[in-house]
């Protein structure tokens, strides 16, 4: 108990080796970190190949709406006219009515580029994420309507809550430099 | 040379080619006009300069916290610094990443899975606990945005009885334990999944966890911080260095006189009393049973391993390739008659299904050994928390249990000492006189 000034405790000694070894640790690991060189920052992202457009993207999301949005490749498209990501399996009539439609916000906006094309664009906005689009288009067509985490809305949860929940264990953790996972990989833009 | 044309080519034809490899129901189009592609949309995740940014307040704030908590002794600044943590680190970073949940990342980062530690993530796990080696808690004190919540809230502090707050705090090595071997098998984050906090930052999530917070915040009202004292699994590696720290937390400048208004003042249990005069025992008796519990560690270490070693196949099922091997397994045998999303996904990618219990096997045996781990750790700190029980340490005057201490500062303006040489008055509120 009695700390003489300048004399070294067995408690003191003690301490001093622990703070020591324990500085020691952490430039250890600092250094493995970065000498590493890929310690680089990952999110969250959707491997198209996997999903099956379950619609869990849609309510397990910790943001509401969710920070999934179905995106459009259009590269890949077929630009049907009986589009299977527009309209549903059973149409009543060939008219375009919401009872037509799969999207239930209104979201996919169907325009004809010439006879017999039509594009398809999602109105990113009104998305939210329920994948119902992507089911039809996985079914039928050319599977171009694609489940994506975005990332202006993505919190990046260190445990993603979607992630947790989906089926198809399609989520992974990407670099955040090459931040999506689209079928079709563009070439020098990223 | 006559290659160089067919490399052109080949390149111009290269998307083309990329699609090649897939089977498409419906051939691209040929618009007669030129056509242009609209434009999938890929907006970029947060710069990663904002991460390091993070890093620098983060360790701004652990200065800060170390220096009003040490030097100036200030618990006004103290919970002004605990205010901004909370709406930076809580509501504006929304929890993510904090120091508390990167432990798994560390942990995944080692396991055998293919993954590298962010540098941001690793900063986040490491200064806190370089912090504590040499300031003690400071962490703790007034930078956690999950300690924030509690440490703001608690209005009325119950005192929890020694045993049952000595019995509770061994919970978090338990939580730390499971969520170190969760993460190093690359199952899942459970510290992050049950973060109680995190849905008060985000104003929603998940009911169950909803309401689990709701509840946790209503039992800091009256309990302090039982997330910090009885959960949280990077408070307990914070608390195992903290003791050792160069510069310790003191209730008083002067000479203690006993007078237990600190131990009133402080909610967390962490000032202990002066004991009474030491009755001299036998020291042969005393060294007998401490050698004794010492000799008993290695066995706690063993048992303890091998028991939760039995219980590995059960802790296996977090992990998702186990639950769908499980679930294939039943679809095989007729038991499963509906496909689950798990099974139908897995059908669609088209791979045998010995390749689910390969991946399951793989995810088993990570989890044999991880449970000796886990285990032999859980009877290390039983052993060593019945070690240090047996060893009767003497206190003339209220001390801090440094492994404990969160640094909240309300001890120190409590001692009348402090006070009657006018060292912290001016942090002191004003009204009490008595």
């Amino acid at each position: 108990m009695a700390d003489e000034p300048g004399k070294l405790t067995r408690r003191e000694l003690i301490a001093r080796g622990v703070r020591g070894a324990g500085l020691l640790c952490a430039a250890g690991g600092l250094g493995a970190l970065v000498t590493r060189g890929q310690a680089e920052n990952l999110v969250w992202q959707i491997d198209p190949k996997k999903c099956i457009a379950c619609g869990k993207c849609a309510t397990e999301c910790v943001l509401n709406p969710s920070a999934v949005k179905c995106v459009h490749e259009h590269e890949i498209c077929g630009y049907c006219e009986l589009c299977f990501g527009y309209y549903v399996d059973q149409r009543l009539d060939d008219q375009e009515t919401a009872e037509n439609r799969r999207c239930p916000t209104d979201a996919i906006r169907r325009a004809p580029v010439e006879d017999p094309y039509y594009q398809y664009i999602i109105e990113e906005d009104k998305c939210i994420g329920c994948a119902l689009c992507v089911e039809g288009c996985q079914q039928f067509g050319n599977g171009s309507l694609i489940m994506q985490v975005r990332h202006d809305r993505c919190l990046n949860c260190n445990q993603c809550a979607i992630a947790s929940a989906c089926p198809a264990d399609a989520f992974r953790r990407v670099p955040a430099s090459d931040p999506y996972l689209l079928r079709l990989k563009k070439q020098g833009n990223a | 040379m006559n290659s160089l044309p067919l490399l052109v080519t080949a390149l111009l034809a290269a998307p083309r080619h990329l699609l090649a490899e897939e089977q498409f129901n419906f051939p691209p189009p040929e618009f007669s006009r030129p056509y242009v592609f609209p434009d999938t949309p890929t907006p970029a995740p947060r710069p990663e300069w904002l991460g390091v940014a993070d890093v620098v307040v983060l360790a701004v704030a652990l200065a800060l916290a170390a220096y009003f908590g040490l030097r100036t002794r200030s618990r006004r600044h103290l919970v002004v610094l605990t205010g901004f943590s909370l709406l930076y680190f809580g509501f504006y970073k929304k929890g993510c990443v904090c120091a508390v949940g990167a432990v798994q990342n560390v942990a995944m980062a080692l396991g055998p899975e293919q993954y590298a530690l962010p540098l941001v993530v690793g900063l986040f796990f490491i200064l806190p606990l370089v912090f504590a080696l040499f300031w003690g808690r400071a962490f703790c004190s007034s930078v956690c945005p999950l300690g924030a919540v509690q440490e703001l809230v608690l209005l009325r502090p119950l005192k929890v009885p020694v045993w049952l707050n000595s019995a509770l705090a061994l919970l978090p090595a338990l939580y730390l334990g499971l969520g170190v071997l969760f993460a190093a098998a690359g199952s899942t984050f459970i510290i992050c999944r049950y973060d109680p906090f995190v849905q008060v930052f985000r104003f929603g999530g998940g009911t169950l966890m909803v309401f689990i917070g709701i509840a946790v915040i209503l039992l800091s009202v009256v309990v302090g911080r039982p997330y910090c004292r009885y959960a949280c699994p990077y408070g307990f590696l914070l608390g195992l260095l903290s003791p050792f720290s160069r510069e310790k937390v003191r209730i008083t400048t002067g000479d203690c006189i006993n007078c237990h208004l600190c131990a009133d003042a402080c909610p967390y249990g962490a000032i202990q009393p002066p004991t009474p005069a030491p009755q001299y025992l036998p020291r042969a008796a005393e060294r007998k049973r401490l050698g004794l519990l010492i000799a008993l560690l290695p066995v706690l270490v063993i048992v303890g391993g091998g028991l939760v070693r039995l219980a590995s196949p059960l802790l296996a099922r977090a992990d998702y390739r186990v639950r769908l091997a499980a679930q294939v397994w039943q679809e095989e045998q007729g038991k499963l008659t509906d496909p689950t999303d798990e099974t139908e996904a897995f059908a669609k990618r088209g791979v045998p299904t010995s390749d689910a219990y390969v991946a399951a096997l793989q995810v088993h045996r990570r989890y044999a050994t991880g449970s000796w781990f886990l285990g032999g750790w859980l009877g290390l700190v039983l052993g060593l928390r019945l070690v240090s029980g047996s060893v009767r340490r003497h206190r003339s005057i209220y001390q801090i249990n440094q492994s404990a201490c969160v640094v909240c500062g309300r001890c120190y303006h409590y001692c009348p000492l402090d006070r009657q040489r006018g060292l912290s008055l001016t942090d002191a509120p004003q009204e009490d006189q008595s």
